[in-house]
């Protein structure tokens, strides 16, 4: 081919899609269908268009390839009994004549889900908020104030402002962190531990992210496992394999 | 889904009827109302509950209410008329439906008219890949998985979920368009 492949394809679903408006376009039954002129044109349209990606590229391409096998072998005398060619499938076009007909009843099928489609799309319902109500929504669980009082103690604890003092040089790598995880989970084997339980209390940020590195790393390799029901929500951590 | 409170029949308040109950478990879906759910919530039989909603859609009708009854994804539901559709867009423009691309209909189509169908199926029927428009239909939550095919790789089975139903206003998968030759399990091929 003189281009590389430079296809303007968007407006078709794919090869099928194309061939059969090549085939409208030249008003023939599909069962007759004249694949040494639908072949040319097919590959005229591969030639004449823009950019396309691979992936794309590679199914219009593999027709165009079926589409020359089926003209070659049409050429062909009709060898009696050819191997791997049953008997009465002596038509080369007989499978892509298959595939194009089920294709076109399946574009009708589209079309006329499409038609429902907008038909619906006129019509509109009540929908009730999903997030302010039902059993399982987790952030509005009705609690007791205490527990709200609870809440924001834990949460005050947790972040409590570190008091001036001289700051040592953090000691700890993310291979340390690894160490630590493991040993944590291998203790307590069999069961699931909060992550926030695999940093010291009183961990500056630095820390924690290091922890939380080292259980990525973890992960990665395999060696544990972690949960996170929605988002921000608790991380427990398994371990895993050995 | 079934049975939201299912078990608990709390009775009609005097003066008001059956009617009036199913009305409001109408208005108060925000799923398809079940006529067996219903029944069930109001102690009375499920034929009642389908008698009752048709007599309210005839109603509605009749009364030129700007809602309708309608039956879709195994339940009914209460929606505007489709005649009104351009008056509740001019309100609430960003209620404008999606519509599904050329592609993703195709996709859908083969998997609602062969009920169920693996990639490779799919793939086949329309001779192109599919990957990441199944993913983003079962992200959409219009499609999900069905457990895997006993064949070599075990294929995930993928079928049309409720939300299909209620994206295209179907009643049921038996409510599809007909189609004129067949994309059934048959190859569909008429031999002439």
């Amino acid at each position: 081919m003189p281009h590389p492949y430079r296809v303007r394809l968007e407006a078709f679903e794919g090869p099928l899609d194309l061939l059969l408006q090549l085939i409208k376009e030249h008003r023939v039954d599909i069962h007759a269908i004249p694949v040494a002129r639908i072949a040319w044109e097919y590959l005229d349209h591969l030639a004449g268009a823009d950019q396309l990606d691979l992936e794309d590229a590679a199914e219009f391409l593999l027709m165009a390839s079926t589409l020359m096998e089926i003209k070659a072998r049409m050429l062909l005398p009709v060898a009696p009994a050819a191997p791997g060619v049953e008997v009465g499938e002596a038509d080369p076009r007989r499978d892509l004549i298959e595939r194009l007909l089920e294709y076109r009843s399946l574009r009708r099928a589209a079309e006329a889900l499409g038609v429902r489609e907008a038909e619906a799309g006129r019509r509109f319902s009540r929908p009730l908020a999903p997030e302010f109500y039902g059993p399982e929504t987790g952030v509005m669980e009705p609690l007791p104030v205490t527990d709200l009082a609870a809440a924001m103690a834990a949460l005050l604890r947790r972040n409590r402002p570190e008091q001036p003092r001289t700051i040592p040089r953090e000691g700890f790598s993310i291979g340390e962190k690894m160490r630590l995880i493991a040993r944590t989970l291998r203790r307590r084997t069999g069961e699931r531990v909060l992550f926030w339980t695999l940093v010291r209390t009183g961990s500056g940020r630095r820390e924690i992210i290091v922890t939380f590195l080292a259980l990525l790393e973890l992960l990665r390799l395999g060696w544990a496992d972690a949960r996170q029901e929605r988002c921000f929500g608790r991380i427990l951590v398994g371990r895993r394999g050995r | 889904m079934a049975g939201e409170g299912a078990g608990r029949s709390p009775g009609l308040p005097a003066g008001l009827s059956l009617r009036s109950a199913v009305e409001a478990l109408l208005l108060a879906s925000s799923e398809p109302l079940r006529s067996g759910d219903a029944a069930a919530v109001l102690s009375v039989e499920e034929s009642a509950v389908t008698g009752t909603l048709r007599s309210l859609a005839e109603e509605y009708r009749r009364d030129r209410r700007g809602f309708q009854v309608v039956e879709v994804a195994g339940g009914f539901r209460l929606v505007t008329l489709p005649e009104l559709a351009a008056v509740v867009l001019a309100m609430r423009p960003e209620i404008t439906p999606i519509r599904l691309s050329g592609a993703a209909r195709e996709t859908l189509a083969v998997l609602a008219y062969r009920r169920e169908a693996t990639r490779a199926e799919v793939e086949r029927v329309r001779g192109v890949n599919c990957e990441k428009l199944l993913a983003a239909l079962l992200e959409h939550g219009l499609i999900e998985e069905r457990g895997r095919r006993d064949v070599p790789g075990r294929p995930i089975v993928y079928a049309p979920a409720a939300r299909f139903l209620e994206h295209f206003g179907l009643a049921s998968l038996d409510d599809l368009p007909p189609l004129s030759p067949s994309v059934n399990e048959t190859s569909g091929v008429r031999e002439d």
